[in-house]
């Protein structure tokens, strides 16, 4: 497995919505970091959950496959996946996977906390 | 894990600061339609015009299947592995099954054929190659594909030893498919990574029986994307042979 440099810290900026900053990289290796972040992300009962990539600084195809996981994951316990902070490249990796079909991607935190209920 | 929910890390160091420069080229560029126009071979081409199918846009349970194996005493480091297991991909693929490599190599935004024998008929299709660094490169497969899925080949050290592992996370991309996978080509999949990690550990010297874990990721099946069907790799595949006859006629002319 290989070694992710990867910090996730967890906010709640109301009662319904939890943000994930993550900073570094994303791949298979940070499985059990984001998987921790997500588990606090909604341990007291969060609908949805804004991943913040403004401190992504590399992502490879095994980090993709961790976010389909953690997509399926909220999926299956009824939350919603957003995200925001992605620069051009990374958006334009989310088209190639088709991730963006699944995970509503923002420009900015507010937008993306807005379209909460 | 601190109070205030910052996790664990290793802190980035500073000359990992620049994200495009260090990724940017290992990634497939954005397409919206799949063109296999270099490849190697009297491939059958039942790509052209296919849009790329991840496993959220497949129809069957979602499953990670990994398949690995050991290279206990191999001096090999991961990046050598992976060297020859990109350039030499087909090499390790089993007696029947055929691997059309681009002509520009595994690289990313390339695209590759193939055609493989599944019992009583074949099935052709391809893959783009999504991501390519020296450590991994993972394939994405077209609608017309068996299935939807990304598959990951890497080599990495564990325990003093080189490990080469092949990863498929993967939906049946259609309700023929998924039934298909439950009436035994799914054991047919698994044969083939553990046939193509075998020999691979063969060519770096080592006798070994790879090991699979399987898991399911979401045994929901996604109804809204039953139509895929319309693209199904053995249905098109079965009128791509039927049709030879009409394409020899047609080559015979045009000569």
């Amino acid at each position: 497995m290989p070694e992710s440099r990867i910090a996730m810290n967890v906010r709640k900026p109301n009662p319904t919505t939890s943000v994930i900053d993550i900073e570094g990289e994303v791949n298979a290796g940070g499985e059990l970091i984001l998987m921790g972040a997500y588990n606090e992300a909604v341990s007291d009962g969060a609908s949805a959950v804004v991943l913040n990539f403004g401190g992504l600084e590399y992502m490879n195809s095994g980090g993709i496959g961790l976010l389909v996981t953690l997509l399926i994951r909220a999926q299956r316990q009824g939350q919603r996946l957003l995200a925001f902070g992605l620069n051009d490249h990374y958006r334009q990796i989310f088209e190639l996977t088709r991730l963006d079909e699944a995970i509503r991607i923002f420009d900015g935190e507010a937008s993306a906390l807005g379209d909460v209920p | 894990m601190s109070g205030n929910g910052e996790r664990e890390m290793t802190t980035p160091s500073d000359e990992l600061r620049d994200p495009v420069a260090r990724d940017a080229a290992n990634w497939a560029p954005l397409v919206q339609k799949l063109q296999a126009s270099g490849v190697s071979g009297d491939a059958p081409n039942l790509v052209d015009g296919r849009r790329l199918v991840g496993p959220l846009q497949g129809f069957g349970q979602m499953w990670q299947k990994t398949y690995w194996v050991r290279l206990s005493g191999s001096d090999a480091t991961p990046a050598e592995i992976m060297k020859v297991w990109r350039a030499r991909f087909p090499e390790f693929w089993p007696r029947g099954n055929r691997f059309y490599p681009p002509l520009a190599g595994l690289e990313p935004g390339e695209v590759a054929l193939f055609s493989v024998s599944t019992g009583p008929m074949r099935l052709s299709s391809g893959v783009l190659v999504l991501y390519a660094d020296d450590e991994s490169f993972t394939f994405m497969t077209p609608q017309g594909h068996m299935l939807a899925a990304w598959v990951t080949f890497s080599a990495f050290m564990e325990g003093g030893s080189p490990v080469a592992q092949a990863q498929v996370l993967m939906r049946a991309q259609d309700p023929i498919m998924e039934i298909s996978l439950f009436l035994g080509a799914q054991k047919l999949e698994d044969r083939q990574w553990v046939h193509v990690l075998s020999f691979l550990a063969r060519h770096f010297g080592v006798e070994a029986i790879p090991e699979t874990r399987v898991t399911c990721v979401d045994p929901r099946r996604n109804w809204s994307q039953a139509k895929n069907v319309w693209h199904n790799a053995g249905i098109r595949s079965s009128i791509y042979t039927l049709g030879a006859p009409v394409r020899w006629i047609r080559a015979a002319i045009r000569r």
